[in-house]
């Protein structure tokens, strides 16, 4: 028996201390160090799933139905290792698009839908408003067994209907949360809607519930009983408490089993206080892997002593003057142990306020940000639009929608009092919340899932809901006719609520689960494939779908950046028409009007568009560097290390790259160059071979002809006389000897061009080799009858370096074309040197009949023959004047012609003289009788004497 | 009247060659190695066959075949160009010039006699 | 990897969970004093519970590089 004064106070001491841990949560947020930001907070916050239902109406199901409890535990743990996707995803998504409840979330995903927003806010508030009565009655009816007990009447009728409205706990205890709630949940307003010292508050309460739980199974177990082995071999006496041990072989058990663990899996994603910890609380993305697995280790904790309490329970209380619900608290009490009948009672009330205030926290947010604010907006006679503090406003209906849930609560525990288990509006309402699952897990990862799928599936699954679940239950509660459900409507079997469309054998939670989730699927898959999304749900449902990126690298964006700066970027790096293109179908994804000028200033760039550009970009400049440059504009978070490396490795390998390139590119160029040199030298080439041979050809013809026709005319005539044949025969073999000189002097000319003129230069006189060459013509001049005069007589100009072979050859070369070209009749020679202080320089003139302009200008190239041949039989290859001019150069000397009118002409040429070196005069024997004396104007030193002469 | 042929050539041997070959024939004959002079010949004593090289002094070949035909009283004189230069342009310059025949050197002695048989019938 | 084997660990929770499993042990015998149902059903969810957090704690198994055999000693 325990003093009502004394659990009140200690009731108020307890909402104190967790006001307390509230206040010192929040104002140790507000100054950044944050109380939650630990996983185990955040795995205890999750265990807010742990109600009153499970504190006191699990004991209540296993004393009634067995093991089947459990179902509601092992869903969430089987469910859990999905989290890490699931749960993981849905928490990127609000924080992206900054979601601040579950209707938030389905709203945001089908395009940012008020109606639909509203849709899942009635939905929930009507699902969640009797789990929440549950609480406020098991508060009440807890605090009226530890304060009546062992009362009996008022055991029997704990909560029962017929206490004024005035006197009855629950409407106390309806308030007095409702001001906690207020006060945890609904102080001030946050931005993000997060409320750290709420969840500070509820992790607590979570240890206080496991704590008092594992406290009264313990003492149960081996208070009461010897262990676990004496308390089950004492219920296995009992033959329906060894019922409770084992599970009935039966389809229908195991498909109620399977239901009722699919069901608890939607309810731990879907439950509105489970979406507020779970997701807009989370307040770090890592907390989420211990929470994973220490929530379903609470759940084991917790789910422990249930059996062995009920059994006991039932042993206890064989005649069922306690309600197998309050087992946990009757069996402390009935063993004489106050104070740990307290701490259950206050751990029942943990289990209850935690979920009051979360549950009711989210449902007033849902209801001021997505019914009540929406609907005020559009009033325009409010013109809120106008106001540019909406603080107060919104506090005001945050505030009014957590009392008016709450006494909604009450008003509904009032009506359905005393019908109804714990455990059965519990799963009522987890299937209630079960009709969300389609337009999430769709809506997750699904992008085809539409507006008017989701909304449409939403609203069947709730009406089939409504009319197979809570309906049922009002006619129990005796508010309608029991035939209706019974007979169904109109006496209408097809209809029946607990027998839709004749489908029997399952349990009322489970046929509602199934009908009401078949419907609210098939609309949603059906619809959505009938319907076109609109350009807004288009880029939520990327957004949303591929919010957890398959490959790390890929950024999600969480920055804004405007589409101008976006521009601005690809721009640089794509050029203008593909920036240009890639905005220009983001746009039209978006349905924005693209020919408006300065669109791109009004438009945000969402996450899809900041994605393709870091897609378009690292296409261009490798993907670490394009997330860089991306984030440039987006701003968003700092770069990690290991991303830094990946942007110096990838730099690196693109800088190597690319200087490899432009290495491999300018040797192409100079390739290329080379070869167009080297081309257009050959084409040169092939032109001067094709006219050196044309010209040579023609000059082979002509001896060939003579010889040829002389050959042919001796051949043919016999009866010619020996005069005649000894002057063709003389015509052949001078036309041989031209042949073979012509022949010699291409082969001169080949080996000149081939290869690098080897000189064996030494000092020697010029004039000694003038006198050699002379004497070599000398014979066939004096046939001719021409004259030839070396100048001056007497001693030469001095020496020069050079060939002795090659310069003797000039001379020849130059001798051998005046005799052909000088007069006919009178033939005259002159060959004049002269020295200079560098140079000694050769004239040979002819007095035929001159070369004009022209002709001047080509003379020394080959085959040249610019003037009429004067002489017969004289005629030359007309290559000796190409092999001089060839011959002088290499000898750094000059070589020219000059031809007055009427005066003949004259070739000229210079060798250079030697270097400090002493003349060698030493002439020869002249045929014109020109003695040699030394050159006085050579310098002084020992005379060298040449070899050659 | 004998048949009187014109050799217009500065090669002294394939001259020699080709009058030797054509008094052969029992034409009469004249030497010039000189495009101008070949000229004055013709105007002083028309031939009836000109066998003219293409590479003379003042006048090349080209040019006296180009004269000749300028005369309409010279029309019936046949010129044969005889010229080393076989290549295909310098035939075809020949030919629309004017000649009415060629040969290239070397050439065989049937070849020049039967080509200037073929002129004078 | 690890999304791999997360999910290879829902669908063992399923079966481990559910019928025809659970009828194995739906048998009225005692093990260590305790009802064979309740024992496995305890058993395998706290067995579920450590794979659970050895899979989500583990670092990620891509990063763990594989080690060469021990090099043989040499004399």
């Amino acid at each position: 028996m325990l003093q009502g004064s004394l659990i009140l106070a200690v009731a108020l001491a307890y909402l104190g201390l967790l006001f307390a841990v509230a206040y010192y949560g929040d104002r140790r947020a507000d100054a950044g160090r944050s109380i939650i930001s630990t996983p185990y907070v955040y795995a205890l916050s999750l265990a807010v799933y742990c109600t009153a239902w499970t504190f006191y109406g699990s004991v209540g199901r296993a004393a009634s139905t067995g093991l089947d409890f459990l179902t509601i535990y092992l869903g969430p743990t089987i469910l859990a290792p999905l989290w890490w996707l699931i749960v993981r995803k849905m928490i990127r998504i609000s924080k992206q698009q900054r979601i601040t409840s579950i209707a938030d979330f389905v709203a945001s995903r089908y395009g940012k839908s008020a109606v639909l927003g509203g849709t899942v806010t009635v939905v929930a508030v009507v699902g969640i408003v009797p789990y929440i009565a549950l609480q406020l009655k098991a508060i009440s009816t807890s605090f009226t067994v530890a304060s009546a007990y062992p009362n009996a009447a008022a055991l029997t009728s704990a909560g029962g209907g017929a206490v004024p409205l005035v006197a009855d706990t629950a409407l106390y205890v309806a308030l007095l949360l409702a001001l906690f709630t207020v006060l945890f949940g609904a102080r001030h307003l946050d931005a993000t809607e997060r409320h750290e010292g709420m969840v500070a508050a509820i992790a607590l309460e979570s240890l206080v519930k496991l704590v008092a739980f594992l406290a009264v199974g313990l003492f149960v177990t081996f208070g009461l009983y010897e262990g676990f082995g004496d308390l089950f071999s004492s219920a296995a006496e009992r033959a329906d408490l060894q019922a409770l041990l084992t599970l009935e072989p039966s389809a229908s058990v195991f498909g109620e089993w399977v239901w009722l663990t699919l069901l608890s899996m939607l309810a731990i994603l879907f439950l509105p206080r489970q979406f507020q910890v779970a997701v807009i609380e989370n307040v770090n993305e890592q907390h989420l892997k211990k929470g994973i697995w220490l929530f379903p280790l609470y759940l084991i904790l917790i789910n422990l002593f249930v059996l062995p309490i009920a059994l006991a329970g039932m042993m206890y209380f064989p005649d069922g003057t306690v309600e197998a619900d309050m087992f946990v608290l009757a069996l402390p009490l009935e063993s004489g142990q106050p104070v740990l009948a307290l701490l259950v009672f206050i751990g029942g009330l943990s289990a209850a306020t935690a979920m009051v205030i979360v549950a009711t926290t989210a449902l007033a947010t849902m209801v001021c940000n997505d019914l009540v604010m929406p609907v005020l907006l559009r009033t325009k006679a409010l013109r809120l639009q106008e106001r540019t503090r909406l603080t107060g406003l919104l506090l005001g209906i945050r505030r009014s929608s957590i009392v008016g849930v709450l006494l909604l609560s009450f008003a509904y525990a009032r009506l359905v009092e005393g019908h109804y288990t714990l455990v059965s509006i519990g799963l009522i309402s987890f299937a209630a919340v079960a009709q969300f699952a389609p337009a999430i897990l769709g809506g997750l990862y699904w992008r085809r899932g539409t507006h008017a799928g989701a909304l449409w599936g939403l609203l069947a699954g709730f009406l089939v809901w409504g009319y197979t679940l809570p309906l049922p239950s009002l006619a129990e509660a005796g508010l309608l006719s029991p035939t209706f459900v019974e007979m169904g409507p109109w006496g209408w079997a097809l209809l029946r609520p607990h027998a839709l469309f004749g489908l029997e054998g399952l349990s009322p939670v489970a046929h509602g689960l199934f009908w009401s989730l078949l419907i609210n699927g098939g609309l949603y898959v059906g619809l959505s494939f009938k319907t076109q999304p609109t350009a807004v749900e288009h880029s939520q449902a990327r957004a949303f779908v591929d919010a957890l990126p398959v490959s790390s690298r890929a950024a999600v964006w969480r920055g804004q950046a405007s589409v101008t700066e976006l521009r601005q970027l690809l721009q640089r790096f794509l050029g203008y028409r593909a920036a240009t293109q890639a905005l220009e179908r983001f746009a039209e994804s978006q349905g924005i009007n693209t020919t408006e000028p300065g669109w791109e200033d009004a438009v945000p760039a969402n996450a899809h568009l900041m994605h393709h550009a870091e897609q378009l970009l690292a296409g261009a400049i490798g993907s670490a560097s394009a997330h860089v440059v991306v984030s440039s504009v987006v701003n968003a978070e700092p770069l990690s290390l290991a991303e830094v490396m990946e942007i110096l490795d990838e730099t690196q390998q693109m800088m190597a790259h690319s200087r490899e390139l432009q290495r491999k590119k300018h040797a192409l160029e100079e390739a290329t160059q080379r070869l167009q040199a080297a081309n257009a030298q050959l084409q040169e080439l092939d032109r001067l071979k094709d006219d050196f041979i044309s010209t040579v050809t023609h000059e082979l013809r002509t001896p060939l002809t003579s010889i040829r026709a002389f050959s042919e005319i001796m051949h043919d005539n016999p009866d010619l006389s020996a005069e005649q044949r000894q002057e063709f025969l003389e015509v052949i073999i001078k036309e041989e000897e031209r042949l073979t000189r012509l022949i010699n002097q291409v082969l001169d000319l080949q080996k000149l061009e081939a290869e690098p003129m080897r000189l064996q230069v030494e000092p020697l006189s010029l004039r000694t080799i003038v006198n050699e060459a002379v004497q070599a013509m000398s014979q066939q001049m004096e046939n001719a009858s021409v004259v030839c005069t070396v100048q001056p007589p007497g001693p030469g100009p001095g020496t020069v370096e050079g060939d002795r072979d090659r310069l003797k050859q000039v001379l020849l070369n130059l001798l051998s074309n005046a005799f052909k070209f000088c007069d006919d009749t009178d033939g005259r020679i002159f060959v004049t040197l002269r020295g200079r202080a560098n140079e000694v320089q050769v004239d040979v003139a002819d007095n035929g009949p001159g070369i004009d302009r022209e002709a001047r200008a080509s003379i020394f190239e080959r085959f040249q023959q610019a003037r009429p041949r004067a002489r017969a039989g004289a005629s030359g290859s007309g290559l000796g004047l190409t092999i001089a001019q060839r011959i002088i150069l290499e000898h750094d000397g000059d070589i020219w012609v000059s031809s007055p009118p009427g005066e003949g002409a004259t070739f000229s040429f210079t060798v250079p003289r030697a270097q400090a070196s002493t003349p060698t005069d030493d002439p020869g024997p002249l045929g014109d009788g020109a003695s040699a004396t030394p050159d006085t104007a050579g310098s002084a030193g020992s005379p060298i004497t040449s070899s050659d002469s | 009247m004998a048949t009187y042929v014109l050799i217009v050539d500065d090669e002294p041997s394939i001259a020699m060659s080709l009058e030797f070959i054509m008094e052969k024939q029992g034409y009469e004959t004249q030497v010039v190695g000189d495009g101008a002079e070949a000229l004055q010949r013709i105007e002083k004593a028309p031939p009836d066959v000109v066998l003219l090289d293409v590479m003379l002094p003042t006048y090349d070949g080209f040019e006296v075949c180009r004269r000749i035909r300028e005369r309409e009283e010279w029309a019936d004189l046949k010129v044969l160009m005889v010229t080393a230069k076989g290549r295909e342009e310098d035939v075809k310059r020949g030919l629309a010039l004017g000649a009415n025949g060629y040969v290239t050197k070397p050439f065989a002695i049937k070849d020049v006699v039967a080509k200037v048989e073929g002129l004078l019938t | 990897m690890k999304r791999q084997r997360l999910i290879a660990l829902f669908v063992l929770g399923f079966l481990l969970f559910n019928y025809p499993v659970l009828s194995l042990f739906s048998v009225e015998s005692v093990v260590l004093g305790l009802p064979v149902l309740y024992l496995y059903l305890f058993c395998a969810w706290g067995g579920f519970v450590w794979l659970l957090s050895r899979i989500v704690d583990a670092p990620e198994a891509s990063a763990s590089p594989r080690r060469g055999p021990a090099v043989p000693p040499t004399d």
